[in-house]
């Protein structure tokens, strides 16, 4: 039979622009681990969130204008005179937070499951890399709306400079462009914005995932599928990308953009953490706020940073918390990649360090006081603590056998179903039956369940267990 | 994890510290549905905060769309005159001669509910008092040494600051000595349609995309039981 006309047209151009194999390397035929869970999403979500703000952005630069005089003025056109222009700024802006929220779990998967360790620390390191020119790019576009903390936010960070010795003044005029934050520097971070950083962004993004690619997805045993295949030279414990995966995600997005949406349309500010409330204010040179604080995915470093009482000790001390994290794969000398089967140290440790991060993103947001700098230079010395006395501690760690094959986890539903089952018998612990009253109460108040009072021995029991069980998870 | 315990129990008493400090706002009770105390707050607004603050941000034509009345009425009841309905909300005064007189340029007011706070806004209004040593002769419990005199000051009358004490501290109180036009209930209802109007200024599309909302969320999680559906069918046979 003769192919048709529209197959002949396909054909020369698979034959010249290999589309199928590029499908197939990345999708169709990408093995991945089947026993992937809730922490693998924000892979793709994050790749979601990255289109949102191209997206969003280029329609935002068609109304913006980068220019000290009108910046702020043009961000409220966009707000109130462009048809539709307040969603489009609204998703941008809630796009930034929710980056930082999707990439800070991306992050911690790595940590939980060792996806940074042998044979994937370049994966990490492009990671590493993807952070920082997030962080630039947040930085930078959090300037252009020109309002107060926008001012005075790049103000404090880029005087930050002028802490290194000898070229620090200089170095920190050369990136304003002038004496304070001003015209010249709001254009040059618009152009970097939309489309110096975004082009480095989007490049990282392909190192990311074709080194992914090609070492195969870590998993949450932690274990090589490739080490196992099939007669056909498939992983036995793989299943393709897409169709499996593609799916998968899809329910992820739906997940993921509910939270979105509810963000968008009902508290787009987030009570003055997405957008601040000073930055609805116009910058104004000649007026200090009385409260500076970075954006909220800034603050775990900007405490770091105000933890150190020198300030140029303070700069190498804020760098040095996102350095140390390139680091990872070569600090932990434990060979076990996943937490299921890693030591207690490391658990106590891991649990110790989110505790910090979070504290120290909480006394970022806050008003220095006498107590809030103690507690954060002693979280400071916690999250160095972490990575640095790394390579002792995970040397002698206990570890637990760690399986050939991926383990059977049972489904979401079949949790949900073993939970159901086991209420009846919790309550029938935490409760007992009360004495038999003669008091006449209101008949809808008689079923078997107002019969009962709670019961404080099995309160306690159940407590018990649940705190043991606690224990014993990080042991 | 003793020691766990002891830096979380540390961690909630900094909370608590960095929380006291200023003045108790009172709270304005704010509803953008209300199209009868937007108008009326709109009308106050041209007559007690036109003549130096503008809300440059703001269109006339925006606001008779919003609040569903017609345009003719907001050029006649609304605005000041000789304004085009499609004008946005400009003040008479120019920036020389406030700066001259102020001081300071009365800031543009289109942002300040989103800059400030209703709760703020509402306090603020109600709480200056009589102060000779001061320039215009008034301050303000909220924001002290202020650089804009009372506006209101005869809707509401004049009040004094009395500090008082009480087994948990110090504070100042206001009380009226000479009441005004207003009784004291009306002038709470009269800065709150202000202060009402000042909120939907601040951000027009509140109501539009919290209506809007509902369909996007019901919209998405149709899509997620699809999705969830799809996800399962795929993976029936995945073991």
């Amino acid at each position: 039979m003769k192919p048709s006309r529209l197959a002949e047209c396909g054909n020369w151009v698979l034959n010249r622009f290999p589309v199928t194999k590029f499908w197939n390397d990345h999708m169709a035929q990408y093995y991945a681990p089947k026993n992937f869970n809730i922490w693998y999403f924000f892979g793709s979500l994050a790749l979601l969130v990255l289109v949102n703000q191209i997206l969003t952005g280029i329609l935002l630069t068609m109304n913006y204008k980068p220019d000290a005089k009108l910046a702020f003025d043009s961000v409220e056109y966009i707000m109130r005179d462009v048809p539709w222009g307040w969603l489009v700024r609204y998703m941008h802006s809630t796009g930034a937070s929710a980056f930082f929220i999707v990439i800070y779990l991306h992050m911690f998967r790595a940590l939980l499951y060792g996806s940074f360790k042998h044979p994937r620390e370049l994966i990490w390191i492009f990671g590493m890399l993807l952070f920082v020119a997030l962080m630039a790019e947040a930085f930078m576009g959090y300037l252009l709306p020109w309002g107060q903390m926008s001012f005075w936010g790049a103000q404090v960070i880029i005087s930050l400079f002028s802490a290194i010795p000898v070229i620090g003044d200089d170095l920190s005029l050369w990136i304003r462009g002038d004496y304070v934050i001003a015209d010249a520097t709001l254009n040059r971070f618009f152009a970097f914005h939309v489309i110096a950083v975004p082009l480095v962004l989007v490049m990282l993004v392909f190192m990311h995932l074709v080194a992914l690619h090609e070492v195969g997805s870590n998993n949450p045993d932690g274990i090589e599928i490739k080490e196992s295949k099939d007669p056909w030279g498939h992983p036995v414990d793989g299943i393709p990308f897409h169709p499996y995966y593609t799916v998968k995600d899809l329910v992820g997005v739906g997940v993921f953009l509910l939270f979105f949406a509810t963000v968008i349309f009902y508290m787009p500010e987030m009570g003055g953490y997405f957008l601040e409330h000073a930055n609805f204010i116009p910058a104004d040179p000649m007026k200090t706020p009385e409260h500076i604080a970075p954006v909220w995915y800034f603050t775990p470093f900007y405490s770091i940073l105000r933890a150190i009482p020198d300030k140029f000790a303070g700069v190498i001390g804020m760098g040095g918390s996102i350095v140390v994290l390139f680091l990872m794969p070569w600090l932990d000398r434990c060979k076990v990649k996943s937490i299921r089967y890693r030591g207690g140290i490391f658990k106590k440790a891991l649990f110790l360090f989110v505790i910090s991060f979070l504290a120290l993103g909480y006394l970022g947001t806050q008003p220095v006081t006498p107590v809030a700098t103690t507690l954060a230079r002693l979280f400071t010395t916690i999250y160095f603590g972490f990575f640095l006395l790394m390579p002792i501690y995970t040397r002698w760690e206990k570890t637990k056998p760690v399986p050939r094959r991926l383990t059977k986890v049972k489904s979401f539903e079949d949790q949900l179903h073993e939970i159901e089952e086991q209420i009846p018998a919790l309550i029938d612990e935490i409760t007992e039956v009360k004495p038999v009253s003669t008091e006449i109460g209101h008949p809808a108040f008689k079923g078997a369940f107002f019969n009962r009072r709670p019961n404080p021995q099995g309160i306690v029991h159940v407590l018990s267990r649940v705190v043991t069980k606690l224990k014993r998870s990080l042991d | 994890m003793k020691s766990l315990v002891t830096i979380l129990l540390l961690f909630t008493l900094v909370f608590n510290v960095s929380a006291s400090e200023e003045v108790e706002l009172q709270e304005a009770n704010i509803d953008l549905s209300d199209t009868d105390s937007l108008q009326r707050g709109a009308q106050h607004f041209v007559t007690y905060c036109l003549g130096c603050h503008s809300a440059k941000h703001m269109r006339y034509l925006r606001f008779a769309l919003d609040v569903g009345v017609d345009p003719k009425k907001v050029l006649n009841d609304i605005a000041p005159e000789g304004a085009s309905i499609y004008d946005q909300i400009h003040s008479a005064m120019n920036k020389h001669d406030a700066e001259k007189w102020f001081g300071v340029q009365p800031p543009d007011l289109s942002l300040i509910a989103r800059s400030r706070g209703a709760d703020w806004l509402y306090s603020y209004l109600k709480s200056y008092y009589v102060d000779p040593s001061r320039p215009f002769g008034v301050n303000n419990l909220v924001f002290q040494d202020t650089a804009m005199p009372n506006p209101l000051w005869k809707l509401q009358g004049e009040q004094h600051a009395e500090a008082r004490k009480t087994i948990y501290g110090e504070y100042t109180k206001l009380e009226l000595d000479a009441p005004g036009s207003l009784s004291e209930h009306e002038f709470d209802l009269f800065v709150n349609d202000l202060v009402n109007f000042l909120v939907y200024v601040g951000e027009p599309v509140q109501l539009e995309r919290e209506r809007l909302g509902k369909y996007v969320l019901l919209f998405l999680i149709i899509f997620l039981v699809i999705a969830y559906l799809l996800k399962k069918e795929y993976w029936k046979d995945v073991d």
